[in-house]
């Protein structure tokens, strides 16, 4: 008797644990989903945030009215966006043509001409210049990049402060450097090593495989770095911010000042909510740069999935 | 013939300068932050809140923006950790048989981690403004959770991705369902990987800072709750290099001596544990 019940008594036991386990599984698996709706709903809720808050003043304006204006009075309802969007574009320029080259070529030098050790050495460095904080960067420039800009202007025979659209691509040139290189270091790493052979033993020299076989069948990578370099530079704040000058002119040299769309953001935020529609106008902005950004994200994302596909 | 050599040779200088001039970049930023910012850094900089006068170049220090931006980037790595570790094991065991949408999620995961930071904070202050909420370190914590989440996620994801198939198939054919399997096996034989998405994530968390300017606020008080203003490092530099004022601008030179080494021993110690996970 007194076993029956202990033997009954158990199987109680194992039951409740059996429930109790498969309670813990419901739950925990409805939270997991529970994160991925969350996750995936986050770029749709912010996107669409922005615009519902942004298209108040397209009630008052046309939006290619906004855009192409180059008057930015809030106080007066002039909300011309288009020096920002320019100057943006120009720094952003100016850093992919500086950083590319360069990553590019570090790029084959580490994957084809240099010893492993080398790229175990440079991998670290990669890594930690990828990390530092954009004020770090922001900081150097306002050291080194705007003095060194100024004096050579100066050189050309213009006086500035050095505070320009110049100085902005330098440091972001510099921000976007190891991620690019990062991207194309894995590039030339999945590119078989059977095709450089090959064109080795025809008698080619290294440089000329590169330049006829590796960059050839690399190309979708490369662009596809690009656009992910671009995306990057576009939306970088503070860095750009401490450098640029940030006066609202349309640029007419790399020397002048710009102000980038994101540096628009940060310096009106406080004042915008007492000036009708100024809030408006900058979540206009803020949605145009995510529109940017997203453009140049998604086309670099694409182009490296194709590439991996082809491989 | 001739030629060949000379274009060779011409463009393995150009390679050997492009790399050596990343190193070079980084020790002269290194160099140009230390140098300025050593001179001014005390004790009781990292010691004390700022006092009456601090930006006008008087006593006082950036302890409230060291703590500040501690309590935050650790509050939202932890708010972050809740959800990342979740959807990356689901992603991983839950959703083994549907590569198809796991490819799709990715991709938009990908992209998520693309939008700036900025986007993010004028995003987290429309909504901020549209709750009634104040400018707060809960806020702050919040909006920097968000933005670290697809880091957090995407990097957790290549970790677990990596976990032998079998390991899985053992686990469930031993009786274990596949909750127990992710939380109790699968966390447990990445937790190195783990640990280092995690750093990265806090390397991004005390480094960004666009996305806290107007919801974490700023105030020169040590926060006592999440309701507070909370100030953060990044935002004091930025704050005091603005200033005229050249003992101000040497704090600001100062500050970012602190953070640049906060970076480095994270990134060091996220270093060693990826070193480790390697030996495995």
């Amino acid at each position: 008797m007194l076993a029956l019940s202990a033997k009954l008594f158990d199987m109680k036991i194992q039951q409740l644990k059996h429930i109790y386990r498969k309670t813990k599984d419901i739950l925990t698996q409805g939270w997991m989903l529970a994160g991925l709706v969350v996750v995936i709903l986050l770029p749709f809720v912010i996107g669409l945030g922005l615009y519902l808050k942004s298209h108040h003043i397209f009630t008052q304006y046309n939006f290619w009215e906004l855009i192409g204006s180059t008057e930015w009075k809030p106080l007066s309802g002039k909300f011309g966006l288009y020096p920002f969007i320019l100057s943006s574009l120009w720094i952003t320029l100016i850093a992919i043509v500086i950083a590319l080259p360069v990553a590019l070529l570090s790029a084959i030098h580490l994957t084809t001409y240099a010893k492993a050790w080398v790229l175990k050495w440079v991998h670290p460095l990669i890594d930690i210049l990828a990390g530092l904080p954009s004020v770090i960067y922001g900081i150097w420039g306002v050291i080194a990049v705007v003095p060194a800009v100024q004096s050579l202007a100066l050189s050309f025979g213009i006086k500035v402060s050095g505070y320009s659209i110049l100085a902005g691509g330098i440091v972001l040139a510099i921000m976007i450097l190891p991620f690019i290189l990062n991207i194309l270091i894995e590039i030339f790493k999945s590119i078989p090593i059977e095709l450089t052979e090959v064109t080795l033993s025809l008698g080619a020299t290294r440089w000329q495989t590169v330049k006829k076989v590796i960059l050839r069948k690399a190309m979708p990578g490369i662009i596809s770095a690009t656009g992910l370099g671009i995306s990057r530079a576009f939306g970088e704040t503070i860095a750009v911010l401490m450098v640029a000058g940030n006066v609202v002119k349309i640029p007419t040299g790399i020397f002048q000042p710009g102000y980038p769309l994101p540096a628009l953001l940060i310096n009106n935020y406080g004042e915008m909510l007492s000036i009708p529609l100024y809030d408006s106008a900058l979540m206009l902005a803020a949605f145009i740069l995510l529109l940017i950004v997203l453009f140049f994200n998604i086309l670099g994302r694409y182009t490296i999935v194709r590439f991996e596909k082809s491989m | 013939m001739k030629w060949r050599k000379i274009e060779e040779n011409l463009f393995r200088v150009l390679m050997f300068l492009a790399t050596m001039l990343m190193g070079g970049v980084l020790i002269l930023i290194l160099i140009a932050i230390f140098k300025n910012g050593l001179p001014a850094l005390t004790w009781e900089m990292l010691t004390q809140p700022p006092k009456g006068g601090y930006y006008f170049g008087r006593e006082g220090g950036i302890a409230n923006a060291i703590l500040g931006s501690i309590y935050l980037s650790l509050g939202a790595v932890l708010c972050a950790l809740v959800i990342a570790l979740p959807v990356a094991l689901f992603l991983n065991i839950h959703m083994k048989n549907h590569e198809r949408w796991v490819h799709i999620i990715r991709f938009l995961m990908d992209t998520l981690w693309g939008i700036p930071s900025i986007v993010y904070g004028a995003f987290a202050f429309m909504v901020m403004i549209y709750l009634g909420m104040k400018a707060s370190l809960l806020a702050g914590i919040i909006t920097v959770a968000l933005f670290i989440l697809p880091i957090m996620i995407r990097s957790m994801d290549e970790v677990i991705k990596g976990v032998p198939e079998g390991l899985l198939e053992a686990g469930l054919s031993l009786g274990a369902n596949r909750t127990e399997v992710a939380f109790k096996i699968f966390v447990r034989q990445c937790s190195t990987g783990l640990v280092t998405a995690i750093l990265l994530s806090l390397g991004r968390a005390i480094g960004d800072a666009a996305a806290v300017i107007f919801t974490a606020g700023f105030s020169d008080r040590i926060p006592t709750s999440i309701s507070q203003p909370a100030a953060t490092l990044p935002l004091a530099i930025f704050f005091q290099l603005n200033s005229p004022i050249e003992e101000v601008k040497n704090r600001a030179y100062a500050s970012a001596v602190v953070l640049t080494l906060i970076i480095l021993i994270i990134s060091t110690l996220s270093r060693y544990f990826s070193q480790k996970l390697k030996n495995h």
